[in-house]
């Protein structure tokens, strides 16, 4: 029976909709049976999902083996993913051949990176002015904790391997080719024609050349212009390479964001008479990089999936140690299990950061 | 002796503002042509025109937003040129309000108005704040102090903008058709703000097509075509009794209609 009650003008109350017009209802019905069309698409994959799905599950998890000693007996014992290679070599995939008894190091590092991303990353920290200025010393911690010196024992950047080399490389490039790309993307906009065309010809330089170039360049080219004797780390050398490399993209990806910032704003912060630094840093940047978001972090992200170059020029990445222990007599011939561990791995990062970028984005939205 | 040579260098000192045969090029283009104007302190001056006769582009040359090439400006007794600390002087005495408010989006409608002060005048944060809310109570909206730009109406972003200016306490304040992109219905709190505002003795230079604002409250209206004043006068004079041909074209074109 239909509510047929009248009312005063203008007095009418907000009723509940009908059924069907919010919740999971509403959503399937827009969603998976709007039309013949999507109706046939909704029961075809959901006819795939039931084929791939189950095998998968079994694959990954029910038939898996986790406790086995070589890849013999992960067969004896269960025709799924064979995950003790992992568990075995699992330290070597986290930490290389960085010493066994020096590993609390590069744990506490890891644990005081977290320390110092959280009031970088989140503005409702409580006392976060203080915590920034730790974030702002943990790379110089990182390092002495990473590489030793002040009394810790040194370990060369040889020994650095799995995913510690990725966070590694990953973080470093990440913390210094966003400052420096902002820089280079100023600078083009300079009207200085000196500082201009040193952006311009660096920008597209580093844009023009294959990373795995630079990586060679670093690895090798760079020893004959250093005075003989000198023994610059090549993790050290990869790093900036990797941070030029990123820092151009990172140019680029601001420069758009500069781009789409009104002239007005310019002028009214130049009619309250704020300095060209001033303006930049309380106006105009903070609202080009609000833009840029998605292209930083999309940089960012392919960025930290590049480290995994590295393998090129010997350094033992996830991928480099993967191969090494795809070549284990013990182990042989293992790649699904070891593949898939190094996806998972990097997705997570990677998802995580596109998760932030998300939520920062929605964060900076103030309604326009 | 050496600041007085810069700062008035025979130029009269009893004007608040002063074009002294000023002209501007955009690239090849003449757009200001030998235009000589003379603002005494507390005046308060409409400009109008067809779109394009550069009214626009002679008020902005007034804080340096563009710059002449030819003639001079001298602003409060000192004058323009490209010596930056004059163009900070300048600036400090000028506010400006543009037709697009030009508020900055990121940041609040208090952040907006105690940026300038913070960091262009060092005035303390809590300062800054209470001059802030005193002008924002002055356009009379000091509710929206904690809003961002964008959540607040066309003619609320004007008053937060006028608000903006006033807080660093300018000696001249110019308008940029001020009301040109408003709604009709918000035109009318925003010139009001603006009748306030020369009732105080503010030296303002209104670019505006606002004709019953002019009658209102302008000493002097000034009448400007491709790039030259032609024509100045009171309000009652320029309205009722126009002298150039091209003033009365105009004229008829915008009240009769």
């Amino acid at each position: 029976m239909v509510e047929t009650k009248t009312h005063a003008p203008g007095a009418h109350p907000a009723m509940p909709a009908p059924l069907a017009t919010s919740g999971v209802i509403k959503w399937a019905k827009d969603n998976l049976f709007s039309s013949p069309l999507n109706v046939a698409i909704t029961f075809v994959v959901a006819y795939l999902l039931f084929k791939i799905i189950p095998p998968l599950l079994d694959w990954f998890i029910f038939d898996a083996v986790v406790d086995a000693t070589s890849r013999n007996e992960c067969e004896e014992k269960g025709d799924g993913a064979c995950w003790a290679v992992i568990k075995v070599r699992f330290s070597q995939f986290i930490y290389g051949f960085y010493p066994e008894n020096l590993r609390w190091r590069v744990n506490l590092a890891f644990i005081l990176l977290i320390v110092a991303l959280v009031p970088v990353l989140f503005d409702n920290v409580p006392h976060r002015t203080k915590a920034l200025i730790f974030s702002a010393l943990y790379p110089i911690i990182a390092f002495f904790l990473l590489w030793g010196g002040l009394g810790l024992e040194p370990v060369e950047s040889a020994k650095f391997g799995g995913f510690m080399l990725t966070v590694t490389i990953g973080v470093a490039g990440i913390v210094l080719s966003l400052p420096l790309g902002i820089l280079l993307a100023l600078g083009r906009q300079s009207t200085m024609p000196l500082i201009h065309w040193i952006c311009v010809i660096f920008i597209e330089a580093m844009r023009g050349v294959p990373l795995i170039t630079l990586l060679f360049i670093a690895s090798t080219l760079l020893n004959y212009f250093l005075p003989p004797g000198t023994n610059f780390d090549l993790l050290l050398r990869v790093i900036i390479m990797v941070t030029l490399f990123a820092s151009a993209y990172m140019a680029e990806v601001i420069r758009g964001g500069l781009a789409a910032i009104p002239k007005g704003q310019y002028e009214a912060a130049d009619a309250m008479g704020l300095k060209y630094w001033q303006a930049t840093r309380l106006i105009v940047m903070p609202q080009a990089l609000k833009i840029s978001i998605p292209g930083i972090v999309n940089t960012f992200i392919g960025l930290y999936k590049d480290t995994t170059l590295v393998l090129i020029i010997g350094l033992l990445d996830p991928l480099g140690l993967g191969q090494s222990v795809l070549a284990d007599s013990k182990w042989q011939a293992l790649s699904d299990e070891i593949y898939v561990f190094i996806a998972v791995g990097f997705f997570l990062s990677c998802f995580a950061m596109s998760r932030y970028s998300l939520y920062l984005e929605k964060k900076l939205h103030t309604g326009h | 002796m050496n600041e007085q040579t810069a700062k008035t260098n025979g130029a009269n000192n009893e004007y608040a503002v002063q074009l002294i045969g000023m002209h501007k090029w955009y690239g090849d283009f003449h757009v200001l042509r030998d235009n000589n104007l003379s603002v005494k302190p507390g005046e308060i001056i409409v400009i109008c025109g067809p779109s394009g006769s550069g009214k626009s582009t002679m008020i902005r040359c007034i804080n340096r937003l563009e710059e002449h090439q030819q003639g001079r400006i001298i602003v409060n007794g000192t004058e323009l040129t490209g010596n930056l600390k004059n163009i900070a002087e300048v600036r400090r005495d000028v506010g400006m309000c543009f037709q697009h408010f030009n508020l900055f989006p990121h940041i609040t409608v208090l952040e907006n108005l105690t940026l300038a002060p913070i960091w262009v005048k060092n005035t303390p944060k809590a300062e800054a704040q209470e001059i802030a809310m005193k002008y924002l109570e002055r356009v009379k909206i000091p509710e929206q102090a904690n809003k961002f730009p964008g959540q607040l109406s066309g003619g609320q972003q004007q008053r937060v903008a006028i608000a903006r200016s006033l807080c660093m306490n300018p000696k001249i304040m110019l308008f940029d058709e001020p009301t040109s992109a408003l709604d009709p219905e918000m035109v009318k709190e925003v010139l009001d703000v603006m009748v306030e505002l020369g009732e105080e003795g503010m030296t303002m230079l209104c670019v505006t097509h606002e004709m019953g604002f002019a009658r209102k409250v302008a000493q002097r209206v000034i009448f400007m075509d491709e790039g030259q004043i032609i024509e100045e006068n009171n309000p009652h004079d320029f309205f009722d009794n126009p002298q150039n041909d091209r003033t009365k074209l105009f004229l008829s074109q915008i009240l009769n209609h």
